[in-house]
């Protein structure tokens, strides 16, 4: 095992699939600029600057895609993606569709979101459900240094296009990273971060963070919380969530994006719908609001859901309301 | 009509032969009438198709000497872009048009098993690769797939061919497209067919009359205006320009200055157009007026052109009874293909 932080193993993880596979390459605006070390190792024509132009970056990299690259396209922050939302949606998205199969598009787009920044709405802004919305795509958003590393990794060598959420406040997270470079994390599958008898509380991205944080002060309230790290948005680990929500009957889901038809929406309806008989309160969704983000850095903070709100939802699960509850949760 | 050369001589820095009208055989010349008049044909029993009840479609009816002048300048090893306005690229590219038809009657034969419509039929096979019929989103597309030529993913030797009308060009993406593939040094042709109509708007109410042309020119690629209705200038073109990709490696932008006969969507009256400007162009219809010229060369006499227009005729109708008895996808089957 190797410490390292979420940037260093998104790093580590292009130059290890750039090394695996010659049809590999890197573009973006900045990107040739920023990994020098890749451009040294593996020549200007696989690690490209772009202009800055996200509709003719994503679109090059879904040709590039289906003329038999396997390009990873870093359009830097989320609020970016509108711009090359033709490209990915309508092409990358459903041209294998309907040309009846016959081409495929393994691509990654990457970018960055949420708070951590305090630059404002129009670099922080967190679009997941937008593309897990969208027929084609693959999403994922992972919250530790293994996770970016091995699913990113397993993202470039899907055949199917996959965007790359990076939750901007983990960049210079650290952990545990698996040394070998053929670890790869399938998509589609969830981790238990910590198991639990009473509440499960399902998450991605940085408010995983702040689920555990709840669960660990839960413990000395005597109750028993278990988490569940979604990390693939889509394809969807249902089986996972089912079967931790049958155990507990309790189910809370956070996530910094808003409520809205967001992804907690979907988890809820999940449990509705698949586990419903296994409910023993309604479903609790703890999430950004529907509002944009702001730059002040305690405004920007009061946007997401933090182990506090998780904390109060989880009492009042489990052993009913409080006014302090209330109070804390009206925030959210 | 305004046709003008924005040209850099690239060729003649290189020595690659331009080759010419005159260089084309008997035969080619013949073949290529035989196929415009398949194009028309085929359209036009889509039209057919459409009033009795089949889904609607985008012809390319007054179009067809882009499509044979600029496919006919290619081979089996280069990659075509097209957009909803494609039979014609197809045909000419030597689809069937009986799973054409079956495509866009939403039948199992069809090249992509119902789920194109006529709107976006790519075939791997035949080298057309893909079709957007998202305004812009061919040109968006384009370059990546002349980088993966570029870098060794294509045929050797091969080259992109993006095929785009004028409303495209008001798209930003246009822009981006064209920029992208002079700084990265692609082996693209940008092949803009100016059918003079964007949708239901005239393209003067967008744009300035020489705008496109310009815009290419600035660019800084290469750049040729021809009329886009006399198929032996447009395929004089395209081959020059082909043959400057192949050597250069480099992009270069034919702009064909046609004009759309037919609506934009079948079924459409018309009734935005201007009268005379439409008798204007249909006189200068491109099938008619090689017709006639072939006949005046003496390369066909009316007995020829008469088996000719029999030959096609009997293709369509066999093409329109094959898509016809094509079975229906079964509904069950309606998610297949959405992930690899």
């Amino acid at each position: 095992m190797t410490r390292m932080t979420v940037e260093q193993a998104i790093h580590q993880a292009l130059r290890e699939e750039m090394e695996h596979d010659p049809r590999v390459i890197l573009m973006g605006e900045g990107v040739a600029t920023k990994h020098r070390d890749l451009v040294e190792d593996f020549g200007a024509e696989r690690v490209r600057n772009t202009p800055l132009a996200e509709a003719i970056m994503a679109g090059t990299a879904v040709g590039a895609a289906a003329g038999g690259l396997r390009p990873v396209v870093d359009l830097l922050f989320a609020p970016f993606l509108p711009y090359s939302m033709d490209a990915l949606v309508n092409s990358a998205g459903k041209l294998r569709y309907i040309s009846g199969g016959q081409f495929s598009f393994p691509m990654v787009a990457m970018a960055m979101t949420g708070a951590g920044w305090a630059v404002g709405a129009q670099h922080n802004h967190n679009l997941e459900a937008m593309f897990v919305h969208a027929p084609g795509l693959k999403v994922l958003m992972p919250s530790t240094p293994a996770d970016f590393r091995g699913l990113l990794k397993a993202a470039i060598r899907d055949e199917n296009p996959v965007l790359f959420f990076i939750d901007l406040g983990l960049l210079h997270q650290e952990g545990e990273v698996e040394a070998r470079a053929d670890e790869l994390i399938p998509l589609g599958q969830a981790a238990v971060r910590r198991e639990g008898t009473h509440v499960t509380m399902v998450s991605y991205a940085k408010t995983v963070g702040a689920c555990l944080q709840a669960a660990e002060q839960l413990e000395a309230r005597q109750i028993s919380a278990e988490v569940i790290d979604l990390r693939s948005l889509k394809p969807l680990d249902e089986e996972t969530v089912l079967a931790s929500v049958r155990r507990t009957g309790r189910l809370i889901v956070v996530h910094e994006a808003s409520g809205l038809c967001g992804v907690a929406a979907e988890i809820a309806a999940l449990a509705a719908t698949k586990a419903f008989d296994a409910l023993r309160a309604p479903v609790v969704r703890l999430t950004g609001p529907d509002a944009p983000a702001a730059s002040s850095w305690v405004l920007e903070q009061a946007g997401v859901p933090q182990a506090e709100a998780v904390v109060a939802a989880a009492v009042e699960l489990v052993l009913g309301t409080s006014e302090h509850t209330r109070a804390v949760m009206a925030h959210y | 009509m305004n046709v003008s050369e924005h040209t850099e001589p690239v060729a003649d820095h290189h020595g690659v032969p331009g080759p010419t009208h005159e260089s084309a055989t008997p035969e080619a010349r013949l073949s290529s009438l035989e196929t415009m008049m398949l194009i028309r044909a085929y359209e036009e029993q889509l039209v057919e198709l459409q009033r009795g009840g089949a889904p609607g479609t985008c012809t390319s009816v007054g179009q067809e000497a882009c499509a044979v002048g600029v496919i006919g300048a290619l081979d089996e090893r280069d990659r075509i872009l097209t957009n909803h306005r494609s039979a014609g690229h197809l045909i000419a590219r030597g689809a069937d048009p009986g799973r054409m038809m079956a495509e866009v009657l939403g039948r199992t034969d069809g090249y992509c098993g119902g789920r194109s419509g006529s709107l976006h039929i790519a075939s791997r096979e035949l080298g057309v690769v893909l079709t957007s019929t998202i305004v812009g989103g061919e040109l968006s597309m384009a370059p990546g797939m002349a980088l993966a030529q570029k870098m060794g993913r294509g045929e050797p030797g091969g080259i992109v061919a993006v095929f785009f009308g004028d409303g495209a060009a008001c798209e930003g993406i246009f822009h981006e497209s064209l920029n992208l593939a002079v700084q990265w040094q692609l082996p693209l042709l940008f092949v803009c067919e100016n059918n003079q109509w964007q949708a239901f708007v005239h393209r003067l109410e967008t744009m300035p009359d020489r705008a496109i042309a310009d815009w290419a020119h600035s660019h800084g690629l290469p750049t040729r205006s021809v009329d886009g209705n006399a198929v032996e200038e447009v395929y004089a073109a395209a081959a020059r320009a082909v043959a400057e990709i192949r050597v250069t490696g480099s992009p270069q932008f034919l702009e064909l200055v046609t004009y759309r006969q037919r609506g934009h969507f079948e079924p459409d009256d018309q009734s935005y157009v201007d009268p005379d400007e439409l008798v204007a162009w249909r006189r200068r219809d491109p099938i008619q007026g090689y017709r006639e010229h072939l006949l005046e060369s003496g390369l066909i006499d009316p007995e020829g052109l008469a088996a000719m227009e029999r030959r096609v005729r009997e293709r369509i109708e066999a093409a329109a009874a094959f898509a016809q008895a094509s079975a229906w996808p079964a509904p069950d089957r309606l998610t297949d293909h959405v992930y690899a």
